[in-house]
């Protein structure tokens, strides 16, 4: 047969032709494959579910290693919305005992954007929390007859003692702005809020781990990715160990209960909070589980006792006479007195037809009898001749003694490691002209601070500050209320010592003092057989009503273990209230129990209350 | 003497045999089983061999096919000159058996079920009316363009099987024999026809999937395919009439036309794009005709007659498609053109089957470690979806090796198909290519989401018993014509 060669030639076009369809196929593949990442991450989306691990949130011991919080199991469960297929409801309900109505309530919050504002129908979603162990078997074992829903387990808090709920805090749901200002928080977490929990939450929480696992189109899990390789286990949180004593916590909450205050206790050579009670408080296990939204917007709305409201670090109280050895301490450092220095005192301070009363007790008056009998007199004579010190002005004078205040912790945050601390207030040299609106201005006129009355407030902790730094003659540690942290080292700032400018000669004076105040002065019923007690009552005049009741003190008064500051509001003297529960707590902290002498005092402090509560308004 | 010549035959059969073929298509078979394996597997999974998984059957489809191969080697290759029209007959007749006692499954009536096994004659029609066109072809002194009814008598061979299958309601299938348009055009049909062709598909694609946005007034999709037939119409004159100076002039007036236009639409006066289009073609019509009817020349009249046919062609597609289409097939290739996004519905497949090759990147997450693979991502993957699994597991590196393998085995077949020295071994070849080019393209187009849903398998790879052995014969016969292409003399 004959050849026809112009036809031949078509092969060419024909061979061109599935040529270039698969040059076309092969340009298209490389774009699929190589440049679109797109796809991949779609691809993974598909096939893979990013199970969370959460790891043990660290548990909380107190100074003499008592377990006061540790976790216990809670079962949510939680949904991916788009793999859910049909399912039997009234079975389900019934599995977990509730009603119909109750899972369409469950099931519309899940997808409200506003309650639920992470809701993607391709990410698990939560849809009941908190479930009861029993609810939890139950549901474990029918889970296969609905698609799309998984058991996430999860741990809650569980206290051992119903204590220091204000030192504790207590862990609650993130919200949107915590996971805006978090990255690592995804809905549904738990953080910290309040206490410790809020300001160790870094450390107590851990790092979640993730658990790779694989499902099909059907939504099936068909077992882990990679066997696991790309998993990433959780690492539990660290263990803190509290330096409160949890006992004595306990018993100073016991004390102060149908009062309100707060107690501070601090072991001077180390900084370390012993006990941080604020009354009224509440139980911390009432912050746990399925009811604490109800129970929280409870303890909020309480506006008569505001039980969140940690009086020991927020509240700022006018110090009252607990402010005078911080004021002795000044004018002996300025040699505005010496010990022998006397000013007079004929039932108070008189002068330019200013008077500030004083009761009955010798005159003249020195520095160490003055701070037995707590004379108003002497203090406003020595604040006055300091700020009206000749050759000086108001101005500078009072800049340099609202320094020694503020470098003895007033005035500012100590730096408490806990969220909420209160400032206190220490007006300076400015706040005067402002308010005397450029008339003039002395120490005669705003003597009532010499006193720790008028503008001056102060926060119980920086109170009992000044106590410890008077026990340590001279230095303060920052106080805080965490002693260790399990694997890591506390904060340099908490291991430094803080030193105002003043000699330890005049801390010993004042330190005698105060000593004398409690064998013979104003709080004679601080003295505890055996134990050098060095006190200083306090007795604030406040726009509330009653006066406040305070004191301060530490104990031994050589080689001191425990400095403490006890403010209860609206009480009268500060021998009243003050000075029996700082006496007990000292003798509980340091002896362990209480003298048969002290049993009476005791059962009268527990009994006492100093305000009538109204109960819940319906 | 008879016994003596035949194994003279055989010896030289086995060697004259065309071994790379052979190689390419065990290649294919191989990976194509290795590949059902993958797209099947499960994690508590049996062997590759076990009868009850996909692969296992495959194998055993495979083997099957050795014999059945082995069985056609064997056959003197006169036998299927000889028998071509009697084959296709039974084939015919096969067919239309088939459409009345097939069960439906999904909606066809392809599959003879006889006992455990299900066969689609479909499959076998292939090689069935490649041995009848090529008899045709190669009876005495025929050529395509010797008269019209040789034309009509191929097109009868091919659209005879067409509107069978089409009654089995196998559109993929069907749509396979259009393919054999490019062995008539090897053999002599114009080339034009099969320029217009491709021209009516790009201009049915363009109008259809760009009905947005308005240039001139006009769908932008009409718009392009106005300009085609303009650019068109220039290069036909100039290089199909070789008419220089027609060329040239009807080019520097449209020239001179777009920058009027174009001013005009920068000073927001639209002037309408059809019109516009309408007018100045019969212009250049006109102009055109002058200089035809003043030189007689007959090319100038298969230039205008194209562009009038392209105008018309284009007005009616719109009509086409909204009414003659099903609505089925109006949304499938509206999935494939993207105008409807349809990812729950139709387009799923194809989308699922984009992630799964899409996430194999360069070179693939291994055997069996593809999770869109063998998580069951893709429906139908161990059959028309196969290559999803190359591209999952075997990422691009995988995928143009086998693309490649494809492209060597068909243009190994063109090669063989111009070595024949008889009409009847040519034409075979060019059939067998032709059928392998259009399972290839339309294959992995609709894999890789760029040719419509037609739902047909990929040769060689695609699980199946009836498709293996379908594409088998098909390439045995020709390695068997090819075997003896020496001993003939016409």
């Amino acid at each position: 047969m004959r050849k026809d060669y112009s036809l031949e030639k078509r092969k060419y076009i024909i061979g061109g032709f599935i040529t270039l369809i698969v040059i076309i196929y092969i340009i298209r593949l490389f774009n699929l494959q190589v440049i679109d990442n797109n796809l991949k991450e779609i691809a993974d989306s598909n096939a893979f579910l990013r199970r969370t691990i959460y790891p043990a949130r660290g548990l909380i011991y107190d100074r003499n290693g008592e377990l006061i919080v540790f976790n216990q199991p809670a079962y949510d469960v939680m949904i991916i919305p788009r793999d859910v297929a049909e399912f039997d409801t009234l079975e389900f309900c019934k599995t977990l005992n509730i009603s119909i109505d109750q899972f369409h309530k469950y099931w519309s919050e899940m997808k409200d954007k506003r309650k639920n504002p992470g809701y993607s129908s391709y990410t698990p979603q939560k849809l009941i929390s908190h479930l009861s162990q029993e609810d939890y078997g139950r549901l474990q074992e029918k889970l296969y007859l609905f698609p799309g829903f998984f058991i996430q387990k999860r741990t809650i808090r569980q206290y051992n003692y119903l204590a220091a709920a204000n030192v504790l805090g207590n862990i609650r749901e993130v919200s949107t702005k915590d996971i805006e200002n978090d990255g690592y928080y995804r809905s549904g977490d738990y953080t910290g809020d309040l206490g410790v929990e809020k300001s160790y939450e870094k450390h107590l929480r851990g790092e979640k781990g993730v658990e790779i696992l694989m499902k099909d189109s059907r939504g099936r899990i068909k077992g882990r990715f990679d066997e696991g390789r790309h998993d990433k286990s959780p690492i539990s949180g660290r263990n803190l160990t509290l330096s409160i004593d949890i006992k004595l916590q306990e018993y100073g909450e016991k004390l102060m209960q149908g009062k309100k205050g707060a107690i501070v206790a601090i072991e001077p050579s180390t900084g370390e909070i012993l006990a941080l009670v604020s009354s009224p408080s509440y139980d911390p296990s009432l912050l746990i589980g399925k009811e604490r939204g109800k129970n929280y917007r409870a303890l909020v709305n309480d506006t008569e006792r505001r039980p969140l409201f940690d009086r020991a670090l927020q509240a700022t109280y006018p110090p009252g006479s607990t402010f005078k050895p911080s004021q002795a301490l000044i004018f002996l450092q300025e040699k505005i007195v010496t010990t022998g220095t006397a000013y007079p005192c004929y039932g108070g301070y008189i002068n330019r037809g200013l008077k500030v009363g004083c009761h009955g007790h010798a005159s003249p008056i020195t520095v160490k009898p003055a701070l037995e009998t707590s004379c108003n007199a002497y203090f406003c004579w020595g604040f006055k001749n300091m700020i009206d010190k000749r050759g000086t002005t108001p101005n500078s004078q009072l800049t340099k003694w609202k320094d020694y205040l503020v470098e003895m912790g007033y005035g500012y945050r100590l730096g408490v490691d806990l969220p909420s601390e209160s400032r206190g207030f220490i007006p300076n040299a400015e706040f005067y002209s402002k308010s005397y609106r450029g008339a003039n201005w002395s120490g005669n006129t705003i003597i009532s601070v010499s006193i720790g009355q008028g503008e001056i407030l102060a926060t119980p902790i920086q109170i009992a500050n000044l106590s410890a730094t008077i026990a340590n003659r001279g230095y303060f540690y920052t106080p805080h209320v965490v002693k260790a942290i399990q694997d890591t080292i506390l904060p340099k700032e908490f291991l430094t010592k803080r030193a105002p400018h003043i000699d330890k000669k005049y801390y010993d004076i004042v330190a005698e003092g105060m000593r004398m105040a409690v064998t013979g002065g104003t709080c004679r019923a601080a003295n505890i057989p055996g134990l050098e007690v060095c006190g200083k009552t306090g007795t604030a005049q406040n726009p509330h009503g009653k006066d406040h009741s305070a004191f301060m003190g530490f104990a031994p008064m050589s080689n001191p273990r425990i400095a403490i500051c006890v403010y209860v509001e609206n009480a009268g003297f500060g021998a009243t209230f003050g000075v029996p529960i700082g006496t007990l707590m000292m003798e509980m902290y340091l002896k362990g129990e209480i003298s048969a002498e002290h049993k009476a005092m005791e059962d009268r402090m527990i009994n006492s209350k100093t305000f009538v509560y109204h109960g819940d308004k319906k | 003497m008879e016994i003596r010549n035949n194994n003279k035959t055989d010896v030289s059969m086995f060697r004259s045999i065309d071994w790379i073929t052979i190689i390419l298509y065990f290649s294919l078979v191989i990976m194509g089983a290795i590949s059902i394996y993958a797209a099947t597997y499960d994690f508590d999974n049996a062997s590759m061999f076990d009868f009850n998984e996909f692969s296992g059957k495959q194998f055993t489809w495979i083997g099957l096919s050795l014999i059945i191969g082995c069985g056609i080697l064997l056959i003197d290759y006169r036998i299927y000159e000889a028998y071509a029209y009697p084959i296709y007959i039974g084939l015919l007749l096969l067919l239309l058996i088939t459409i009345f006692i097939a069960p439906d499954i999904k909606g066809s009536h392809s599959w003879l079920v006889l006992g455990p096994v299900s066969l689609q004659p479909a499959e076998f029609g292939k090689f069935a009316t490649a041995l009848a066109l090529s008899k045709l072809f190669s009876s005495y002194s025929f050529t395509l363009n010797q008269k019209a009814s040789n034309y009509f008598r191929a097109l009868i061979i091919i659209f005879l099987p067409i509107i069978l299958i089409l009654m089995q309601k196998e559109t993929g299938s069907a749509l396979v024999y259009t393919s054999l348009i490019f062995v008539l055009y090897r053999e002599g049909m114009s080339g034009l026809i099969l320029f217009s062709m491709l021209c009516a598909i790009a201009y049915f694609v363009i109008t259809v999937k760009y009905s947005t946005p308005l240039i001139l007034g006009i769908p932008c999709g009409e718009f392009i395919v106005f300009v085609m037939i303009v650019i068109i119409f220039i290069a036909m004159l100039l290089f199909f009439c070789k008419d220089l100076i027609i060329a040239r002039n009807i080019f520097i007036g449209y020239a001179i036309c777009g920058i009027i236009v174009g001013t005009l639409t920068y000073f927001d006066i639209i002037i309408n794009g059809r019109i516009f289009f309408i007018v100045t073609l019969i212009i250049a019509i006109g102009y055109t005709a002058i200089d035809m009817f003043k030189h007689r020349i007959e090319k100038h009249l298969i230039s205008i007659g194209f562009v009038i046919a392209s105008v018309i062609f284009m007005f009616s597609v719109n009509h086409v498609f909204n009414s003659i289409l099903q609505p089925h097939q109006q949304n499938r290739i509206k999935v494939t053109l993207g105008i409807v996004e349809d990812i729950k519905g139709l387009g799923y497949n194809v989308n699922q089957s984009k992630i799964a090759i899409g996430s194999g990147g360069i070179s693939g997450k291994g055997f069996l470690n593809g999770t869109q693979t063998t998580l069951k991502y893709v429906p139908e993957q161990h059959t028309d979806f196969i290559f999803c699994t190359i591209g999952e597991e075997h990422g691009f590196v995988g995928s143009v090796t086998v693309l490649t393998l494809y492209l060597l085995l068909i243009l190994r077949i063109i090669y063989i198909a111009e070595r024949q020295r008889t009409a009847f071994g040519r034409v075979y070849a060019y059939c067998t290519a032709s059928f392998l080019i259009f399972h290839l393209a339309i294959n992995i187009g609709m894999v890789i989401g760029l040719c419509p849903v037609i739902g047909i398998p990929l040769p060689f790879f695609s699980y199946g018993g009836s498709a293996l052995w379908g594409f088998t014969i098909l390439l045995f016969i020709l390695l068997r014509i090819d075997a003896s292409r020496k001993e003939r003399r016409d």
